[in-house]
Parts: C-alpha cells; structure tokens; sequence
C-alpha cells in the first residue's frame, strides 16, 4: 500500500455510499467458512484425512445440501483445505491447520461438479479430487447470481480474516519475544492473508496506512508503523528492539480490522473494481519492488494479490459466464498464463527474493499482468450494464 | 549516423530529385554499383539542380493516406517527431498472432485517420469499462501520422531456432540479422524485435498515443522489447522539405532519396520481384541507435568538424564547392589537397563511393544523461532499402575508416522487413504473409 492507496482506489464516493454491512453469518469454525450462511445445519459429516501427499476425502459424491467436512492433517506441513466450484470458484475453505489439528469447513453445495483440494505448505493448485453433487439444480435469477457473488466473497474474506489474524499474532509474538529469525519466516505468511483481502481492507482508509504504510507516506508528524516498520528493523537493523509497541499496535489493529471487513459485503461492482485493483497492485508496488523493499518478499504478495483477484472475480463467476462466457475464457486463460509464469519462482517453502529477479524475468510477470489487468478491466462493466 | 548521416547527408541537392537517379542513369543501367568517384560527383550535381521542384505538400496537420501499395512512412516527407516501438511475441498461437495485426491494422488506420484507437472512443463508452482509447489526442488532429510496421528476422525463427508460427519457410532470404561492424557497441537489450512499429508525426503527443495504445492492444501477444523517442526528424525525404540539422549541427540528409523519384525507389527502396512474393511492394527497415560523444565534438574546432563531415557547417556545401546542392566533387583539390578528405564521412558514405543508396529517415534523440553528466543523444538512425546487405551494409562498411567514428558508438541494431501497404478496409498488415 502507498500513499496513492489512500484513494481508495476501488471506490468512488457512489460506491462508498453504495457499501453495505451484513450480519456475519457465522458459518464456519475456526479460520474456515463454509457456503451455510446463516448457520445451516449439515447433513452429514465427511472426512478428509490430509497429509503432505494426499487428500482423502471420505465421499466423492454427496447430495445437494449443507454439508461438514472434518479435515485432519497428519502430515509435517501445514496445510488448507479448498471445495471449489468451476473455475476455482471457493464454496468454501479451512486455512492454517496445524500438522496434528482437524478443523471443521461448514459448506452448502447446489447440484454440480466441484473438486476438493488440500495444500500441504499452503501452495499451489494442491491436491485435487472429484465431489459429484446430485440433486435438484439451482435456478438463480440475475441478480440473485450477482448477490450470490457478495455472499461468496464474502465467505472468503471471513476464511482469509482468521488466518491473517493467527499469523499476525504468531508473527507479533516472534517479534516480541525478540526472536528475529522466526519474525522474518513469519511476516511473508502473515502478510499473504492481508495482500489477498486488500480491496476490504482499504475500505477502512484510515487502519490501512496504520498497518501497511510504507516509509516516507506518512504526513508530517505521523509515524512509521506496521509491517514495513517492523520489517525494517528486522531486514536493515536485523534486530526486534524497539518494536514491541509497534507489533502491539498492528495487532490491534489488524484486530480492528479483521472485525470489521467480516461485517462488510462488498457490492458486485466492488469486487470487479477490488479484482482490478489487486493487479494494480502488483503492477505498482510488487513489480517494482516497492512493497517490500527491506525483505524482497514481494513474490509472496504478488501470489497473495493475484489469488485475491481471482477469488474476487471467480465469486462473479456463474453471472459472467451468462453474461459473457468469451471473457471469462479469455480471464481463465490469463490468471492460468500469470500463474504459470509466477510459478517459475517457487522455491523451498516460498518464492525466489525480488532483489535476485533478472529484468527479463520481472518483464515476463509484467506482461502477464498487464494483460491479465486489460481482460480483469472489462468485468466491471460487463456487472455495471446488467 | 551511419552512413549518410551527417555528412553525407549533407550531400544531396535539392530538393529535387535524387541525385542518384541521374547518377545511375548517366551510367547507365546500372545499379548501385560501384560507380567512378570523380565523374560521378559532378553528374550528380547537375542532375538534382534540374529536377523539377516538388509541389507544396500537405499542411503538418492534416492526414496521411493509411491505405496503398505501400505503407506510409517511407516516402512520406518526414514528419518531425517518431515514436518508434521493437516488440517480441509471446505467444506461440499463429492465429492469435494473425488477430493482433488485424487489430492493430484497425486501429491504426482509425488514429492516421485523426480518430480514436477504437470505435467507442476516449469518452464514448461505459462509464464503467476501461475506454478505448488513452485519451491523450483528443482535440489533437492527425498530424500527419504514419504508423509502418515491420518483421524480424525472429518472428519466422526464434533465436534457439524455434519455427513457431509455421513461418520458417516463408522468411525473406535478405531478412537476417546485421553483422557485426567494428566499433560496435551493441546492447542487446535494446536491439532486435519480433515485430516494429515506427509511428511519425508532426505532433510527439500523437505519435505516443499511437504507440501506447496500439501496445495496450497488444497485451498478452506481444511484449515491448525497447523503444525510442525521436525528435527532429535529421533527413528530408522530399525535395519539398528543407534539408534540417543533426546533433552535430550540420545539415543532414541533403542527398538522400527522395520521394519524387520514383525510379530511383524502385531500384534502392521498394521489393520487386526476386524476393519473397509477399513483401513485393515493402521494404527493409535497419535501425541504429547512434550516440554522439557531443562533448568532444563540440570542443573541437570548426576546421576539424567540417573536415570530419566533408561539407561546410554554415551553408551545407560540400568542401570545396559553394551551396548546400552543388555536387560533391571528389575530384577537387585545394592547395594540393582534396576538398573533400578520403576519411570524411561525405567522402566515403556518399553513393558515389559507397556503390548503393538507401532511404534514411532518421531523428535526432536526446534521452537525458549519462550519468557523468554527459548528453545523452545521438542519432536514431532509420533506413529503408530493397535489401540491407546491398543497403545499410554495404554503406556501413565502407565507414571503417570514417573520421566521424571518433564521435559516434552505435548501441543498437535492428532489421525488419516491412510488408506492403494495407490496400482496402478488408486488408491487414501481413495478410500475405500469414494467409498465403
């Protein structure tokens, strides 16, 4: 985020006024939430076993309906449990199980074909499988597809809010307990959680710059606070000293966060405008370098940014394919072209740094960025002229 | 600089015609050939002198013809500012690589026309999609915009030998990289290019918005390799124009081809027959970036300058003679010397001695500084020939021993064949190369 950030730059003052709050629908435990909003009842309960190298879900075809999977992870990695509809569309996920926890993902399935997914060390496309869902097939309207889509990302904000949450305060513990190494280890995971949700996140204009203002934004007689504060003492100082008061000001205020963006629902029109500027993101800020300038863990937000997109737009996903299927193939050819291209910089348990990318391989992710923006750009109209 | 540059630049006549039509045609069938030093100089001359004079050309504002046998940009009387764009292809997908020219074929032909890129424009689409256009040209008028695209030598076969688009077969067999001269300094980084595009104007703002957004049309098919501003435009390609100064502040471009005569573009210029059947009617477009060492070369002395160049600073004349389109006499001794020194860049770029004639259309360009402090300018040097081994090459070499090299670095190098013109509203660039 930069000073430029403070715009807003997914909302107009229409849009603004435009932006509702909702009951959260508590579905869900733990960091995962589940597509029962309102707190259906589940029909059954269905097993995953996790380990670092499988996913066994226990049913490969259910009924329509609520339904709970018990995830248990008995493998060295943490990991994150994913039903997904076409295109990567989440019905619903558990993130952060610990090795040796079983969390519970509350998710109500329509008719249809999905695939389930675990991610050992939280990375990649995971292990993938095949859930049938039978029954009668939904039959939604326009606009109840497009209060669909607010309904679905909001599930996902609410998944990725839990997670931020639990990293934040490991990271901020790491921090106090003045221990340096597991800080750094800690801040790209803790950051991945806030760079996806960012377009909630700077719907609350002033918690933004408080938690991830970068130095030099700050107006005159502010200070420097936040990850990038608490980063900089870790990367140039190589030390926690100081910072106790900062790290417990950021968790504070990603608490004051947290809670907020689970009470919000974003408009459709925000989440196409939020897609957009989750790219812009990386265009401005995670390309250049800039977003993490003292320990070039910028690939990790980029990953962030670009999953957050796509969870945006994926949740518009049965409205678009309606309204126009060839843009939706042309935005799946290109968040797979951008993935792609991104995945020739995972490394051992992360990405490559940004300060050891070569020009050529920092232009290749720019040009898949920009196209993926030209394609991501179209939606807002497509959801505006409905 | 290369070549014609300054000096030779300085070479040429008139606004007339080209002194090397008359050149040739006194020799007869000739060719570029290596043609006698002496005789030839004085005929040149003469043959320019008499040329009839060109009639007014167009006001800078208005637009130029998109459609015809060959693309604008070429003969075009040189507009003064260029905005010049080598891109590489990303995908492998010949069809989408065939869609993109049709688009950009669009486009371009709406902007040469002084309207937006697209059809709902700037201001005339949702308010909620992205529009168009960039915006930045409304208001403005044409210009005298020409947009001239090219093909490398790496579209047809990638540099580790890849055939992608099924176009191996189909490379023009002149189309190949440059060789290595010396005194190269070459950055690959800002040389080569899949694809080109060269867009003129007399205005800068609309030949940036041409470019910008003719490669936001292309994101996710073709990423920008390089690119380079120009300015001044450091050769006049028609006897109507007024022969400009380059960096080094002399004239430049005085004897280049012009666009009056058409024989001699047919012979230097345009591919006829003999060459690959869809780029009859195009041609071949070498860049080089040429850096001035300005600093130097403005400390040394008038006499060395012109000495360097072969021509008079002030009036153009090559040495020896009086006016800017005298011919250069070769011959010309004064005090026992030759007016026009065997090392001087006119002495040994002019077709006289270089046996061949090539089309420049250069700008001068300034990007700033070095970082020691030093201008960072030169010349981006632009020519068009039937064949750049017979073209730029030939002239190139023939630079080895030019006193001029002293204050010039070449730092980058590019080929491009440029296919003919768009011919109707159902043609597009490369139509023939890609659905023949």
């Amino acid at each position: 985020m930069s000073v430029r950030d403070r715009r807003l730059p997914l909302l107009t003052a229409g849009l603004l006024a435009a932006l509702t709050t909702a009951a959260c629908g508590g579905a869900g435990s733990g960091s995962g939430s589940g597509g029962a909003s309102g707190g259906g009842e589940a029909a059954d309960t269905v097993a995953v076993a996790a380990t670092d190298d499988a996913c066994d879900v226990a049913s490969s075809e259910l009924a329509a309906g609520t339904h709970s999977f018990s995830v248990t992870n008995s493998g060295q990695q943490v990991t994150e449990f994913y039903v997904y509809a076409e295109g990567d569309r989440v019905m619903g996920e558990v993130e952060n199980i610990a090795p040796g926890l079983t969390r519970e993902l509350l998710v109500e399935l329509p008719a249809g074909d999905y695939e389930t997914a675990c991610k050992p060390g939280m990375v990649g496309d995971g292990i993938r499988g095949d859930l049938t869902v039978t029954g009668e097939a939904q039959s939604l309207s326009e606009d109840e597809t497009l209060a669909q889509a607010s309904t679905d990302y909001q599930r996902y904000v609410q998944s990725q809010t839990g997670a931020l949450l639990e990293q934040t305060t490991a990271f901020v513990d790491a921090v106090k307990a003045g221990d340096v190494e597991g800080a750094k280890a800690l801040y790209p995971v803790a950051r991945t959680y806030w760079e996806r949700i960012e377009p909630v996140a700077e719907v609350f204009g002033d918690l933004d710059p408080l938690i991830d203002g970068r130095e030099g934004d700050q107006a005159e007689g502010e200070d420097f606070t936040g990850y990038h504060r608490i980063e900089q003492a870790l990367w140039v100082g190589g030390t926690t000293e100081g910072m106790t008061p900062y790290a417990d000001q950021l968790l504070a205020n990603v608490q004051e966060i947290v809670d907020l963006a689970n009470e919000t629902t974003l408009e459709p029109l925000q989440l196409a405008n939020g897609a957009k500027a989750l790219l812009d993101e990386i265009a401005t800020g995670k390309i250049t370098g800039e977003e993490d300038r003292y320990s070039h863990t910028d690939l990790w937000d980029f990953a962030a940014n670009l999953e957050g997109s796509e969870a945006a737009v994926q949740a518009l996903r049965p409205f678009l394919e309606e309204a126009d299927p060839d843009l939706v193939a042309e935005i799946d050819e290109r968040f797979a072209a951008t993935e792609a291209e991104l995945e020739q910089y995972r490394t051992e348990g992360g990405w490559t740094l940004h300060d050891q990318l070569t020009q050529e391989q920092l232009q290749g992710l720019s040009d898949s960025i920009t196209a993926l923006s030209e394609s991501v750009s179209q939606v807002a109209a497509v959801v505006a002229d409905r | 600089m290369t070549e014609p540059s300054p000096t030779e630049a300085a070479a040429d006549p008139r606004p007339a015609g080209l002194s090397r039509r008359r050149l040739l045609g006194a020799l007869g069938a000739g060719t570029a050939g290596v043609l006698a030093a002496g005789a030839a100089g004085g005929v040149i001359g003469r043959a320019t002198a008499d040329d009839a004079p060109a009639a007014a050309g167009p006001a800078p504002t208005d637009a130029v013809p998109f459609h015809g046998e060959h693309q604008a940009g070429i003969v075009t009387p040189a507009q003064d500012r260029l905005h010049f764009v080598a891109l590489d292809v990303t995908t492998d997908d010949r069809e989408e690589l065939a869609q993109l020219l049709r688009d950009w074929t669009a486009a371009a032909r709406r902007m040469t026309a002084g309207q937006d890129a697209g059809p709902d424009g700037a201001v005339g689409g949702s308010e909620w999609a992205p529009p168009d256009d960039t915006g930045e040209a409304i208001g403005l008028p044409a210009s005298g915009l020409t947009l001239t695209v090219g093909f490398g030598p790496t579209l047809f076969t990638t540099a580790d030998g890849r055939d992608r688009f099924g176009l191996a077969a189909r490379r023009p067999a002149p189309l190949v990289e440059l060789p290595a001269f010396p005194g190269d300094q070459i950055d690959p980084a800002i040389s080569g290019g899949d694809l080109c595009i060269q867009a003129c104007a007399n205005d800068p703002q609309v030949a940036v918005h041409a470019v910008r957004n003719l490669v936001r049309i292309g994101a996710g098919v073709v990423s920008v390799r390089w690119s380079q501003l120009g300015f001044g435009r450091t050769s006049s390609t028609s006897t109507a124009q007024a022969t400009p100064r380059n960096l080094f502040g002399f004239k430049d471009g005085t004897d280049n081809l012009k666009a009056e005569n058409g024989s001699a573009l047919d012979r230097f210029v345009w591919v006829g027959d003999g060459d690959a059947d869809w780029l009859r009617g195009g041609s071949y477009l070498v860049t080089r970036r040429i850096r001035m060492l300005v600093e130097p070369w403005d400390s040394s002395p008038l006499r060395e300058q012109e000495l360097t160049i072969g021509r008079a600073k002030g009036s153009g004349a090559p040495l020896g003679q009086r006016a800017e389109f005298d011919p250069v006499d070769f011959t010309k001794q004064v005090d026992g010397e030759f007016a026009v020194p065997e090392t001087s860049h006119v002495f040994l770029a002019h077709p006289t001695n270089s046996g061949t004639a090539i089309l420049r259309r250069g700008y001068s360009f300034v990007d700033g500084t070095d970082g020691l402090g030093r201008l960072d300018a030169g010349l981006f040097f632009i020519a068009f020939q039937k064949d750049p081994e017979t073209g730029f090459v030939q002239v190139q070499r023939n630079l080895r021993l030019d006193a001029m090299n002293e204050y010039v670095r070449h730092t980058s190098s590019a080929v491009f064949a440029c296919p003919p013109g768009v011919r109707d509203d159902a043609d597009w660039w490369g139509r023939a190369l890609l659905e023949g």
